[in-house]
């Protein structure tokens, strides 16, 4: 069968720069704007991470001695904006998806290579503006939700430059959306179905859905906010007659989708990466499918648990109680069908199996803390303490982050035809799993027992707990180091992988490593089961 | 077969012996101080083994399928091509349903306990105006009760500080004096931003919102001081935010009231 | 603007190679609106919640009248009708009558937009005065903000549908398409918006 994949090529190749050089140009090939956004990414982790590590520092004593407070608040508010907006929004979206989808959807570009390069483009700016008015003004102070009216009167400079960079990078986000669902739906070879496209791409669908319809909604309520802090307007000033649990429906409307932003596609990358080491097909392919589509219908619905405590009335309670409470079903669909893929497998254990599988342990586990969460009882107890805290770095670190280092293992063959070193790899995993649990699991003790979130003093009672938590993040902070001389070490000299060193049948490794510039030499390969391990189908992929 | 079955069904009955040791011998919360904590510690000790027979299942699952199915080395090709399992997927779809919705049943009930599901007592004495709206904490007994005892006081909180004003004695105090076992209703405002109110042994937050008047009701059960937190990122010096609730013995209270009170100034 | 253009780079693209992909620019531009609208529905739900839940002051005023924004409705709604004229003209090949058409819509919008003007400096309360009119400048701001912007788009559409040396033609109607759809979606905000601010 032969039909020609033309789509989209990318404008005269000779004009764009070579080698080392075109990561750092207006590149619109889809696998360079991928690799930007991952380093770009990465580096806005370290800054994020240094952050943490001062954080860490500074309660390793009860008393307020290592930064000053308001110098505190605003590196809580840097990190935690930095972390979402500029590290996991951008790579598990971004990175990942601007690689892999056109590959996916059999194409040899996005649907709009120039509005992908935009969108990457704004991202360092604004991060920089960000980071940038830290050392200029002071930052923002209110913490990465930036409840007013402490965001109103707080020094305003800062502030402004919040809602400026988090309004770019979330246009930013909003044109890949676009990018990714026209991509996905549009863009399909031809004779490939949507029931067959690997599970990835219909996480980026949804994830895609949600961006497109959360994101534009913070982008209103932030100029409002902004119009309170210039033009003195009163929307969220109750001084003026504003109200401020408005801003927070508004606010939480786009930010709790956003955490399904962040998780939804490391979700698609774990079911790519689970069934290739696993040697066997995705187990369940069609429910995971709907479970997606019902976290994605859900997770609209259930912003007010954030809110419990907000004097928002009793009947809204107990809804968002009960539909929060229900995402625990889509998503446990999908642990229990990933145990089901490992079940029965040829497992190998290499440093991507280990981080994805420490992910399905520490997600659940934080999936279980959101489920008591969501139980009104419950939360009124623990909102805003570091129960809080700990539920969500064991699922934005333990989860998602570790599913960016999975597919860091599993795809950095692909993107540079080299191997990583799987001593280094699980040495990496073994400190960063320590690191991380000892670092987050005392914090649910500490919240239970009265220590609030965002302070920088506390209960000197607390004291011996926050220096093993701390001790964990110093262990977080060591377990890059072998990433890093991993990945240097690799790209240099590290073996050859050859074409697919994983023996895997989802279209990407269907072609050189590093692929070439339009994706195929010749036309896209027509995968009809990604999964097909164990199969026929899958003796002859094997010999393309 | 059989022998398989037997080894599931002994570590289930494992996994739920541990779980509900932890659950009853580990406590992980402070003291009980108010009558809602022995309620909200037993929703917790519900949720906690429940969650903990969830993640030790999982964790066993996933830790037992990585040695048995492990690569050996002289193993080539595949695993088995099994892609899914209709009934399988119907069994983890409805147990989840089902436990979800029993945690949300029982927790409604706890919370109905604690008086939240309660519309707030509109007549509530220190309301001043009649189109004053006010906002809903947790509100735990009936209106008649808080009409008989009830003991009032206005708390305000601002940059960075809680001042407790008790209209009948016509004083303000830095620190929340209640006599234990005696209702004690709350009408918090806040000057500047928002400000939380929470005291961990009596298990009771609530957000003081500027531009939203708030009650709050609780009944201490146990003498003792403890501390009242601020929970709501305000400054600075939000971390420095605290004071304290002493609960005391009616006597103790009354003498500590009669100190204080002043008389009532006409102006 | 950058969607359109990068598209149109691909469709030259796809017309050398056999083109086996149907237009997805439309598709794109779709999505945008929707995003878009959800930015506007964030701004009536913040003012519908203001409605319901908080007063206005005592002394305030929030008085609206009717004639001028009645008059903007049905500018707009016909110059939606203009621009469907235009775009038929255009199919036609009667490109001097679709730039007519089009230079027609444009004159509409710039009405609309002066209108708008007249009753912002003759309305008896300011930007910061309340709550709702806070809400009241921010709804109809951004919702002008959204006509000048497809005001500007359809004269420069207008002036490519030139007859000679135009890039629009009946082969090449997309940019009038996409401005089209913009310009009926603009329309359509604007008459939720009239709804929810002037009559309810
Ligand atoms: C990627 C990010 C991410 C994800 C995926 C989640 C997922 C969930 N979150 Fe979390 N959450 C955050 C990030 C995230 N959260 C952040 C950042 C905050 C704090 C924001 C701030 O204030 O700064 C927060 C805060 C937060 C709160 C508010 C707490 C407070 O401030 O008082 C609540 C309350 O309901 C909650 C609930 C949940 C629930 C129920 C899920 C569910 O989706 C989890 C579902 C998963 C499982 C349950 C595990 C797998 C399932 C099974 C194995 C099946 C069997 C299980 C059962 C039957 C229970 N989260
Ligand atoms: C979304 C992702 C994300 C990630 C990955 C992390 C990662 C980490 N977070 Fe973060 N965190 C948030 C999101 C995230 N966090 C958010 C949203 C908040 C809430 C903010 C708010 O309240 O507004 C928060 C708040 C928060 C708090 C609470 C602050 C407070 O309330 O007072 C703490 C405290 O322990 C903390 C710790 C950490 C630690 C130790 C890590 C570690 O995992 C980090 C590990 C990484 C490193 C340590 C980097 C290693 C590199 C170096 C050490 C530098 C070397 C430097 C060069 C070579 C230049 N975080
Ligand atoms: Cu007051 Cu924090
Ligand atoms: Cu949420």
């Amino acid at each position: 069968m032969t039909i020609s994949i033309d789509p989209q090529k990318t404008n005269s190749e000779s004009l764009q720069p070579k080698g080392w050089l075109r990561y750092f140009s207006f590149s619109l090939d889809h696998k360079v704007i991928g690799i930007q956004y991952l380093v770009c990414g990465f580096l806005f982790y370290l800054i994020g991470g240094t952050l943490a590590s001062a954080i860490r520092i500074e309660l390793a004593s009860p008393m307020s001695d290592f930064m000053p407070r308001d110098v505190y608040n605003q590196v809580l508010t840097l990190h935690g904006t930095i972390m979402i907006f500029l590290w996991i929004v951008p790579v598990v979206n971004g990175a990942f998806g601007n690689y892999l989808i056109p590959f996916y959807v059999g194409a040899r570009d996005m649907a709009f290579p120039r509005l992908n390069a935009v969108a990457f483009w704004l991202i360092p700016p604004s991060g920089l503006m960000l980071v940038a008015s830290y050392f200029v003004e002071g930052a923002a102070q209110a913490g990465w939700t930036a409840y007013p009216p402490l965001s109103i009167t707080t020094p305003q400079s800062g502030q402004i430059i919040w809602i400026l960079s988090v309004l770019l990078l979330g246009g930013s986000s909003i044109f890949g959306g676009i990018n990714f669902i026209a991509t996905i739906i549009k863009l399909r070879r031809p004779g490939l179905k949507l029931m067959q496209l690997p599970m990835y791409c219909w996480a980026m669908l949804g994830t895609s859905l949600l961006v497109v319809l959360s994101t534009p909604v913070l982008a209103g309520t932030l100029i409002l906010l902004s119009f309170d802090i210039i033009a003195n307007t009163g929307f969220f000033n109750p001084v003026l007659g504003g109200n401020v649990v408005v801003y927070q429906h508004l606010f939480w409307f786009y930010s709790h989708p956003a955490v399904y932003i962040m998780v939804l596609p490391a979700f698609g990358l774990v079911s790519e990466i689970l069934p290739v080491h696993a040697r066997k097909p995705l187990f369940g392919y069609t429910t995971m499918v709907f479970s997606i589509m019902g976290i994605v219908v859900l997770g609209l619905v259930v912003w007010a648990h954030h809110m419990f405590t907000s004097g928002t009335p009793p009947w809204m309670r107990l809804f968002f109680t009960i539909a929060t409470a229900f995402i625990a079903v889509p998503t446990g669909i999908k642990f229990f069908n990933w145990v089901a893929t490992l079940w029965g497998g040829k497992i190998s254990i290499n440093s991507a199996m280990l981080f994805s599988c420490g992910f399905i342990i520490n997600f659940v586990f934080g999936g279980i803390t959101g489920v008591a969460l969501a139980q009104v009882p419950f939360d009124i107890h623990v909102h805003d303490t570091y129960f809080v805290v700990a539920h969500f770095h064991y699922i934005v670190y333990g989860g998602t982050v570790f599913i960016i280092f999975s597919s860091i293992y599993h795809w950095f063959p692909k993107v540079t035809g080299k191997m990583l070193n799987e001593k280094l790899g699980i040495l990496h995993f073994i400190i960063t799993f320590i690191g991380f649990n000892l670092c987050f699991a005392p914090q649910h003790w500490l919240g239970l027992n009265g220590m609030p979130r965002r302070v920088a003093e506390y209960d000197p009672q607390f004291q011996f707990v926050n220096q093993i938590s701390s001790l964990g993040a110093l262990l977080m902070a060591l377990s890059t180091i072998p990433f890093l001389i991993n990945v240097f070490l690799s790209v240099r000299n590290g073996k050859d992988a050859g074409d697919n060193p994983w023996n895997a049948l989802t279209p990407e490794w269907l072609t050189s490593s590093p692929p070439p510039v339009e994706n195929w030499e010749g036309e896209a390969p027509l995968v009809e089961e990604p999964y097909g391990y164990g199969k026929e189908i899958s003796e002859q992929n094997k010999n393309i | 077969m059989l022998n398989k079955n037997i080894y599931l069904i002994l570590i289930i009955s494992l996994v739920f012996a541990i779980s509900f040791w932890i659950g009853f011998n580990v406590n992980l919360l402070p003291a009980e101080a108010s009558i809602n904590a022995p309620i909200y510690d037993e929703l917790f000790k519900i949720l906690f083994i429940i969650g903990l027979i969830i993640f030790i299942g999982m964790t066993i699952a996933v830790i037992y399928s990585l040695f048995k199915f492990r690569k050996r080395n002289d193993q080539i090709g595949d695993g088995i091509a099994l892609e899914g399992n209709l009934s399988l997927e119907i069994v983890w779809t409805i147990i989840p349903s089902i436990i979800v919705l029993l945690i949300g049943l029982y927790s409604y009930n706890i919370y109905d306990r604690m008086g939240g599901m309660k519309e707030l007592n509109h007549n509530h004495e220190m309301m001043t105006s009649n189109t004053e709206k006010i906002w809903a904490g947790i509100s735990q007994t009936s209106e008649n009760e808080i009409a008989i005892n009830n003991l009032s006081i206005e708390v305000s909180a601002m940059q960075f500080a809680f001042l407790f004003n008790y209209p009948k004695g016509n004083f303000i105090s830095g620190e929340l004096h209640v006599p234990v076992d005696q209702k004690v209703s709350m009408k918090m405002e806040s000057k500047d931003v928002i400000h939380a109110f929470w005291v961990p042994e009596f298990r009771i937050k609530q957000d003081i919102i500027p531009g939203q008047p708030t009650i709050l009701n609780f009944t201490p059960t146990k003498v003792g001081k403890y501390p009242i937190i601020c929970a709501e990122l305000c400054g600075p010096y939000h971390g420095g935010m605290r004071a304290s609730i002493i609960v005391e013995e009616e006597s103790d209270y009354n003498e500590w009231f009669n100190k204080n009170k002043k008389p009532e100034v006409n102006l | 603007m950058t969607t359109l253009d990068s598209s149109k780079e691909i469709q030259k693209n796809n017309s050398e190679v056999n083109e086996t992909h149907e237009d997805f620019r439309m598709f794109g531009l779709i999505t945008f609106l929707i995003a878009d609208g959800m930015t506007f529905a964030g701004f009536f739900a913040a003012y519908l919640t203001y409605k319901a839940v908080n007063p206005l002051p005592d002394g305030a005023i929030y008085e609206l009248e009717l004639p001028i924004p009645t008059l903007n409705t049905i500018l707009l709604l016909v110059s939606s009708a203009t621009f469907h004229k235009a775009g038929k003209a255009l199919l036609k090949d009667k490109n001097s009558d679709s730039q007519k058409w089009l230079f027609f819509t444009a004159f509409l919008g710039i009405i609309f937009l002066i209108c708008q003007l007249f009753e912002y400096f003759h309305l008896p309360f300011g930007l910061t005065d309340n709550l709702f009119a806070s809400t009241f400048y921010a709804l109809t701001g951004f919702h002008g903000l959204h006509v000048t912007l497809g005001t500007l788009m359809i004269l420069i559409i207008a002036w490519q549908s030139r007859i000679n040396g135009g890039r629009l033609t009946s082969q090449n109607m997309f940019p009038l398409e996409a401005v089209e759809l913009y310009w009926h979606f603009v329309d359509g905000i604007w008459v939720v918006l009239f709804i929810i601010l002037y009559l309810l």
